[in-house]
């Protein structure tokens, strides 16, 4: 397992926990700030979870049949973006529920996914490079720690885009307009549906992306358990943003940070209980939802055509 | 930049010509020809369902009317969508709010326009709007969500937003029904100010006869899709236009009022609940309304008046404080309303008093399915008894439904309330709490249903009623409450009450 090394003692614990933020949260990421960019359009894709692990066989198939990994994102993206429009289009179709929608997605999605990656289960894609970060530490488990893949900083540099998109661009005004009341998108001549489509195609897409992450970096391999419900909860982290795409990335960093609970306190030689931290995460979910939910008032930031709003 | 209409500015005159729409086998207009001169402000009067919003719709090009033309300064125009509206420097300020809530009003002014660029430099286009609104006769606060706006410069946003797309001829869909009296004027004020510079014709949709009188030139009466006539207001008065918008129709049976108020029936202590924003706090230290007497509370929409229904139909609950009816603690809960005698006609009663897709016959049942004639507990519907009671109060309260065994959702929005209105009337009534009772109703019904709540009061029940018609409460009430941020703010009896205090105290500024 380990070499030998300078023993970092209790120290352990942090700094694992924030490599583990930084490694585990990319996938949290780019599922919640494609269902940010969906339910800023006025649209709850539950299909994500779905999307998430068509995206991670398409990445890790084309990174193996290709030999490049960033071919294997571009396909896990352009999969995610082909099933988000395919969500799009069946919720334009009258008395279509976009939930109900979403899960069938979601169910359709790891079925095919499972279906169609069998052959892959075996051979080795190449994984996607990494920055070290930790270059100027002896110790083998600060760098590993601060091995920084490169699509945690897209994701970092993305949410900045978007935050930048939604309040000074043309395409951001429109996507909260349209978002935020149908009448008023309406009167202003917005097409509506078109709009919608495209965000949820481009939220698919980036589900898709951080899907390719979970193949192709960390874990690293295509196989049936890849996903544990990341797609879901970064539904629940959004609201937890209140659809704001920087604290998305905050949100993401922190739901990391408790998945590598469990991990991180087994590898500094807990025996016995680490595996209920292995459940932080889906804690996590749970009370932040009733944390930030009330009867009585409506959510703050929610945009206003959301059907978990209305 | 602004988008402005490439032929220069100023008021262009509007016609419509020989317009009919026919919704499947409805005519909902009948050839209707309304001429607007440019630069005056004309007022088009009609009751509920006489086919004003239709022509306007048809005028902006939201209907494909089925025969006609416009004409928009002498020159015959095809208006096939809202776009080639807006370019031929047509503009509409609609009943509802089309700003987008969660946008500031910069946003909310720089994303309607025409022409937006990819990417919005916000400090030029700061600087200019600031000098736009030089050049205006009034102003908005623009840095603030659309959302956190009062309904006053909420309206003011919505027409600085036309003018500053360059409108020439803007329609507006009864752009006081959620002002205060002052704020009306002020706005209506405003607007004719801006027509006197020749800027702007405007075409104005109204059912209150005051505004008309005071702020337009002209006015074309619709009724039941049919023009009615057109003539200058100085030529006419207040009774000869309502008879023009009623047409020839007996005149509703007033209730005569009883003057005797006794003990009080409903009250409340010290009530504290938290709005549905959660930042905000209802706070009534005091209220009480004896039996036969109505309390009215005015105020404008969004001041807690909803919230205070909620808390009385126990959709809302209270954070501190009591409510007493007939001295005894009162937790609203099905049981309790039924014990008590407390019935409610909330606002929306489609959503907050009905179950939509259930039929009329189940919808008027809610409050007795489960009990015998002798009160106690049934567990077994008599389906042909609930029919029976259904037939019963569809005929004694006028409501029209194609079947009662339709869902009630298919009822116009008139006989949804006269449903509810039978469900609470029947039985006891200690206590009656209503909300905009007449909300979106038509003359006739709406002296129906006030003279069944005088009936009520009458009887010696205590009716608490909660309404944003300033006249509404004036006519009924014996005494008049005001809300303003949650608080009663204002209280006065019938007799001493005046419009102007009232006003202030709506608008929050006494």
């Amino acid at each position: 397992m380990m070499p030998a090394e300078p023993d970092l003692g209790l120290w352990g614990v942090p700094l694992a926990i924030l490599g583990g933020a930084i490694r585990v949260s990319t996938p949290f990421l780019f599922v919640s700030l494609g269902e940010c960019l969906t339910e800023r359009a006025g649209r709850v894709n539950l299909g994500l979870e779905g999307t998430l692990v068509l995206g991670a066989m398409t990445g890790y198939g084309a990174a193996c049949e290709s030999g490049s990994p960033w071919l294997g994102v571009g396909a896990a993206a352009l999969a995610g973006a082909l099933f988000g429009a395919l969500h799009g289009i069946l919720c334009r179709l009258p008395r279509v529920n976009d939930i109900a929608t979403g899960i069938a997605l979601m169910l359709l999605g790891i079925g095919l996914a499972f279906f169609l990656g069998k052959p892959f289960i075996q051979p080795v894609a190449p994984d996607l490079p990494a920055i070290p970060f930790g270059w100027w530490s002896e110790s083998p488990r600060v760098r590993a720690a601060l091995n920084v893949n490169v699509l945690f900083l897209m994701g970092c540099g993305l949410a900045v885009a978007l935050a930048w998109m939604f309040r000074a661009t043309r395409v951001g005004l429109t996507i909260r307009v349209v978002g935020d009341s149908s009448d008023a998108a309406r009167a202003m001549g917005a097409r509506l549906h078109t709009v919608r489509l495209l965000a949820t195609a481009a939220g698919g897409a980036l589900a898709g992306v951080g899907g390719a992450y979970l193949s192709l970096y960390y874990p690293g391999s295509w196989n049936e358990g890849i996903a544990s419900g990341q797609g879901l909860m970064a539904v629940a982290l959004v609201i937890f943003a209140r659809w704001h795409p920087l604290r998305c990335l905050g949100a993401a960093l922190l739901f990391g940070g408790a998945g590598a609970l469990g991990p991180a306190l087994q590898a500094v030689g807990l025996t016995q209980g680490y595996h209920l931290f292995y459940a932080a995460p889906y804690v996590l979910t749970l009370g932040l939802l009733v944390a930030t939910s009330s009867p009585a008032r409506a959510l703050a930031g929610a945009p206003g055509e959301l059907s978990i709003s209305r | 930049m602004t988008g402005r209409t490439p032929s220069g500015a100023g008021a262009l005159g509007l016609e419509a010509v020989g317009i009919s729409m026919r919704f499947g086998g409805v005519l909902a207009l009948d050839d209707v020809s309304i001429r607007v001169e440019a630069g005056t402000v004309h007022a088009l009067l009609g009751e509920n369902g006489a086919g004003k919003s239709t022509l306007v719709k048809c005028l902006m090009g939201f209907h494909r009317m089925t025969a006609g033309q416009i004409v928009i300064g002498h020159r015959e125009v095809e208006i096939p969508d809202p776009r080639a509206a807006h370019a031929r420097g047509l503009g509409m300020v609609y009943q509802h709010f089309t700003l987008v809530p969660s946008l500031t009003g910069t946003e909310n002014l720089v994303i309607s326009r025409a022409r937006v660029p990819a990417v919005i430099d916000w400090r030029n286009e700061r600087a200019a709007l600031a000098r736009f609104l030089e050049a205006m006769p009034f102003t908005a606060p623009l840095d603030v969500p659309a959302q956190r706006l009062a309904a006053g410069e909420r309206q003011k946003l919505e027409i600085l937003k036309q003018l500053y797309l360059g409108r020439r001829i803007l329609i507006l869909d009864e752009p006081t029904s959620v002002l205060t009296p002052e704020e009306a004027d002020e706005l209506l004020g405003t607007l004719r100010a801006l027509v006197r510079t020749g800027r702007l014709t405007v075409l104005m949709i109204t059912h209150k006869l005051r505004e008309v009188s005071a702020f337009a030139d002209t006015v074309s009466v619709l009724r039941q899709g049919r023009h009615v006539g057109t003539a200058r207001v100085q030529d006419l008065d207040q009774p000869t236009m309502a008879a023009m918008m009623i047409g020839e129709r007996p005149a509703p049976a007033g209730t005569a009022r009883g003057t005797t108020a006794g003990p009080v029936a409903l009250q409340l202590r010290e009530v504290r609940a938290p709005d549905r924003t959660g930042r905000k706090v209802i706070a009534i230290d005091s209220l009480s309304v004896r039996g036969g007497e109505i309390v009215g509370v005015a105020g404008v929409a969004g001041n807690g008046q909803t919230e205070l229904m909620e808390i009385l139909t126990g959709q809302r609950r209270l954070e501190s404080g009591t409510i007493l009816v007939d001295g005894r603690p009162y937790v609203p809960s099905r049981a309790a309303m039924q014990a008590a005698g407390v019935r409610c006609l909330p606002e929306e009663p489609l959503r907050n008093a009905c179950a939509a897709r259930m039929s009329l016959v189940e919808n008027l049942a809610f409050r007795t399915f489960d009990r015998r004639a002798d009160d106690r507990r049934r567990f077994w519907l008599d389906r042909a008894r609930l029919r029976i009671h259904a037939r019963d109060l569809a005929a004694r309260f006028r409501i029209r439904a194609g079947s009662v065994e339709h869902p009630i959702a298919s009822l116009s929005g008139g006989n949804v309330q006269r449903a509810v209105l039978a469900r609470e009337l029947t039985g006891t009534v200690r206590v009656l709490v209503v909300a905009n009772p007449c909300f979106g109703l038509d003359v006739a019904a709406v002296a129906e249903v006030r003279a069944r709540i005088l009936t009520v009061r009458n009887g010696g029940a205590a009716v608490l009623l909660v309404s944003e018609d300033l006249d509404e409460v004036l006519d009924l009430a014996d005494r008049i409450l005001v809300m303003s941020e949650g608080r009663i703010v204002h209280a006065t009896r019938q007799a001493d009450a005046n419009v102007g205090v009232i006003g202030r105290h709506m608008a929050g500024r006494a």
